[in-house]
């Protein structure tokens, strides 16, 4: 006898639809699963023989072959146990279900066949609901999880044991709640105001903030800028419902949804051993990378000389196109990477600074270290941020500003943006051609064409000076950018030369 | 406009120098006596003789086979040309000096030399392993004494002399002096500034087009830079550096010797202050240096130091007094971030303070606005 089921298995961060077909017939007994599985998938035999066992149904003696379609994909993870099992019930004759192919199944089984949660279940009900499924069984851990993709009705499970009685109608299990976008959206992480003092590094984290600007930060160890960096996710305005819904879609994918969303913007601050794979995703098949999970969120390099060339050379394209092209033989895998990029430097070998009389760097030695500096990804920095220990004064000092105030401009600022470039689009991301068409007084031009014309600045930099500006102006709410404005950008750019 | 000419001997001496290279390397030891510019006083036989006797007979020989033709080939293919001692363009510096070259090798504008006395020229040298101060106060030098109108002289190598050609590259006239030939960007870092040099102002040297660089060629390059210019200024230098032998010759020479004061503590300005110490010129910034050489007051270097408001004021004094960081301004004032900022850059564009790659404000030599105009 012949079942088909309907499965997904996980690509990258979308899933993929898989036809599971079970042919149970007469000879020699044996299982047999052929549609290039992986080896999680091959010991799918193992999981589906006990759990039938010891659910009280009856394991076919008889010959079972299982094909995964489309044969061409491969197939990973332990997610299709559900829909094997399912199928071969079906197939054996243990269960008359006439809607069985027009549901979707997805599960891991455990020995006594309880399900157990897989990674990516948003991604899964989402392609269900695309897909043209009925309804998707779940594992019941992962029911609120998949109840996210609102249009598809989910149907959590915790036994292989209870299908007869929800396939006869006897059992009805309550549908899960999505879990609450509001958490995402809120500003979660560290508050600000632990930054006590140092108000030029606050004003450059606030600017970085409002026009998604990248950020490098320089400084002897200790001086504050790893706690800034933690800090920035918590003035970065809310995200909207179909951006957290994309964080969701990625952490679900990798497996750190868990009960619920964490809270704010992803904030990733990977070591600075990590190769490109890691920084980028690789593999086979395709794992999201940091990139990716600080997707609308913000990437942390601490130690950016540390980090090895090529993984930051890696960084560079998906930078640019707010996405992670990854290309094997199967095919061509687009991940989502639309980042903030903060990095922090010691401005030498030492970390004390050559204006430090105990700096023991020779002359040379710190000038090739700043050389790294220069190098791969200098261009794609905007602000350059001078961080020096805080004197006792400023420690002992009240708390600074909170978050939320600061967030409050933030967000006034990004939707001036929003309204003059477009919906979701920053001052950072503006092309030249728009950003020589920004509104500029009188004195503030003369100034920027001053600084050009004694080519103290390039034309790239001329443009970030301007891209700059026009982000300060939004933060103060002016319509053209004064001559104040374009003073504190051209302070605040990343310098090329000394 | 004179025509720059060389006779077919003076130059043959430049190949022979070339093709001595390897040799002389192991002969200049350095020592008393056999140091490269003691070398260089010799005559050809003399300086074969000494260096490689097995070979005396076969260098001479192909020297002197060298044809007139040859060398003007030679020369033009690398885009240089020559002048020799007994030519016109000859710099003055040069010719009482004992172990002048007997003909340069040049690259680039020869108008330069034209008239060039020592005391239209100013050569800089310091540190390759120059501190962030050194570079800063080589360009500044650099730029106004090139702003002056004088002819900038320096050896294109790492740290000091690098910045002093940058300097004066944008702001007036720079000769490069190398230790190979003129067609050779050395160190090839350089390159870009070697090629701009090339095309606007001069690069020079005594060997000719394709030669190596060797430890000896750079004394005997040291030499040629502290007999053109009037007066030589030594920026930063540690105890024992090739830049004090420059300082040396220009003494021997009775150059006027300045050196920059640095930190006492620093292993970098060990060298200037060492020279101080022993009646060396104090250079705090391009006027003195145009004192020392003109006469005090002969002339002046217009520096317009315009006038600050009073908060812009307290910013520059506290940059003055050490504040090297946006931050430091703003919490040693009380000054909110965005306000620190935009003093600071004011002061940057009006050329009071100047910005580092990593972000650092410091001085420049600029005066400060209450003794301007004085």
């Amino acid at each position: 006898m012949l079942a088909t089921a309907r499965t997904f298995t996980l690509d990258g961060i979308s899933a993929r639809p898989v036809r599971v077909e079970v042919d149970v017939h007469r000879g020699l007994p044996g299982f047999a699963i052929v549609g290039l599985p992986d080896a999680a998938v091959r010991e799918a035999r193992e999981r589906v023989r006990a759990a039938l066992v010891n659910c009280g149904f009856e394991f076919p003696l008889r010959r079972i072959v299982v094909n995964l379609a489309p044969a061409s994909l491969r197939k990973a993870g332990p997610g299709m146990d559900l829909a094997i099992a399912s199928a071969l019930l079906s197939a054996s004759g243990q269960l008359e279900w006439e809607a069985l192919s027009r549901v979707a199944l997805v599960g891991e089984l455990a020995l006594d066949g309880s399900t157990r949660a897989v990674n990516g279940a948003l991604a899964i009900a989402e392609a269900a609901r695309e897909g043209g499924a009925e309804a998707i069984v779940v594992p019941a851990e992962n029911g609120p999880e998949a109840a996210l993709a609102a249009g598809v009705d989910v149907i959590p499970l915790d036994s292989l044991a209870r299908l007869p009685a929800l396939v006869a109608g006897e059992w009805e299990p309550p549908r899960p709640r999505g879990l609450s976008l509001q958490a995402v959206a809120g500003p979660g992480g560290p508050d600000l105001a632990d930054l006590r003092g140092q108000p030029h590094l606050r004003h450059a984290l606030e600017v970085a903030a409002a026009g998604g600007h990248s950020l490098l930060m320089i400084g002897p160890p200790g001086a504050g800028k790893s706690l800034a960096a933690s800090r920035l996710p918590s003035i970065l305005p809310p995200l909207a419902t179909v951006e957290a819904l994309e964080v969701a879609r990625i952490a679900s994918a990798c497996g750190r949804l868990g009960g619920s969303l964490a809270s704010g913007r992803p904030f990733r601050s990977p070591h600075h051993t990590i190769s490109p794979a890691g920084l980028i995703g690789g593999g086979t098949p395709p794992r999201p990378g940091e990139a990716t999970l600080a997707h609308r969120g913000v990437l942390f390099l601490d130690e950016l000389c540390e980090f090895r060339r090529d993984a930051l050379e890696a960084l560079r394209a998906p930078l640019e196109a707010g996405e992670v092209s990854i290309a094997r033989a199967g095919g061509r895998r687009n991940l989502p990477c639309r980042f903030m990029l903060i990095a922090a430097a010691n401005p030498c070998p030492c970390g004390r600074g050559e204006a430090d009389p105990d700096c023991s760097c020779a002359p040379i030695a710190v000038q090739r270290y700043q050389g790294r500096l220069s190098g791969a990804l200098a261009d794609r920095i905007d602000i350059l941020a001078a961080v020096r220990q805080p004197s006792a004064a400023e420690i002992g000092g009240g708390p600074g500003e909170p978050s939320a105030d600061v967030r409050e401009r933030v967000t006034a600022a990004r939707e001036r943006q929003e309204r003059r470039l477009g919906p979701g689009r920053s001052n950072a991301e503006m092309t030249p051609g728009e950003a020589r068409e920004c509104a500029l007084s009188a004195a503030a031009g003369a100034l920027l064409a001053e600084l050009y014309s004694r080519q103290r600045l390039s034309g790239r930099a001329h443009d970030r000076a301007l891209r700059l500006a026009q982000t300060i102006a939004d933060l103060v709410g002016a319509e053209t950018i004064g001559e104040e404005q374009m003073a504190q950008a051209l302070q605040l750019r990343r310098r090329d030369r000394g | 406009m004179v025509e720059p000419r060389a006779c077919p001997d003076c130059l043959r001496r430049s190949w022979l120098l070339a093709q001595l290279g390897p040799y002389i390397e192991r002969t200049a030891t350095g020592a008393v006596g056999s140091r490269s510019p003691e070398l260089l006083r010799l005559s050809n036989e003399d300086l074969v003789a000494v260096a490689a006797p097995k070979l005396a007979a076969q260098l001479l020989g192909r020297t002197a086979a060298l044809s007139e033709q040859h060398l003007a080939t030679e020369l033009l293919a690398a885009q240089c040309w020559a002048c020799c001692r007994h030519g016109d363009l000859y710099p003055a510096g040069l010719r009482d000096a004992p172990d002048a070259p007997w003909a340069l090798i040049g690259r680039g504008d020869p108008g330069l030399l034209d008239g060039l006395e020592p005391f239209g020229a100013v050569t800089i040298v310091g540190a390759r392993r120059a501190t962030s101060y050194g570079r800063e106060i080589a360009r500044e030098l650099g730029r106004e004494l090139a702003a002056a109108g004088m002819v900038v002289v320096s050896g294109l190598a790492f740290g000091v002399d690098a910045c002093a050609h940058r300097g004066a590259v944008d702001a007036g006239r720079t000769i490069a002096v190398l230790g190979c030939g003129p067609d050779t960007a050395y160190p090839a870092a350089h390159r870009s500034l070697w090629r701009r040099i090339c095309e606007k102002d001069l690069v020079l040297s005594e060997f000719p087009p394709g030669a190596a660089p060797w430890r000896w060629t750079f004394p005997a390059r040291n030499r040629i830079m502290a007999a053109l210019a009037g007066m030589t200024v030594v920026v930063e230098a540690a105890a024992r550096s090739g830049s004090l032998i420059t300082a040396d010759l220009a003494a021997d020479l009775g150059r006027d010797l300045g050196a920059v004061p640095g930190p006492v503590t620093s292993r970098a300005s060990a060298g200037p202050n060492n020279l101080l110490a022993g009646g060396a010129c104090v250079v705090r910034d391009a006027q003195d240096v145009l004192d020392a050489m003109l006469g005090a007051g002969v002339k002046r270097i217009d520096r317009v130091a315009p006038a600050l408001d009073q908060s812009l004021a307290e910013v520059l004094a506290a940059v003055e007094m050490g504040e090297n960081s946006c931050d430091g301004v703003a919490a040693a004032l009380g000054l909110s971030g965005p306000d620190a900022a935009t003093a600071l850059s004011r002061l940057e564009l009006l050329g009071y303070v100047t910005c580092s790659t990593m972000g650092l404000y410091s001085r420049t030599l600029m005066p400060s606005p209450a003794s301007a105009g004085i």
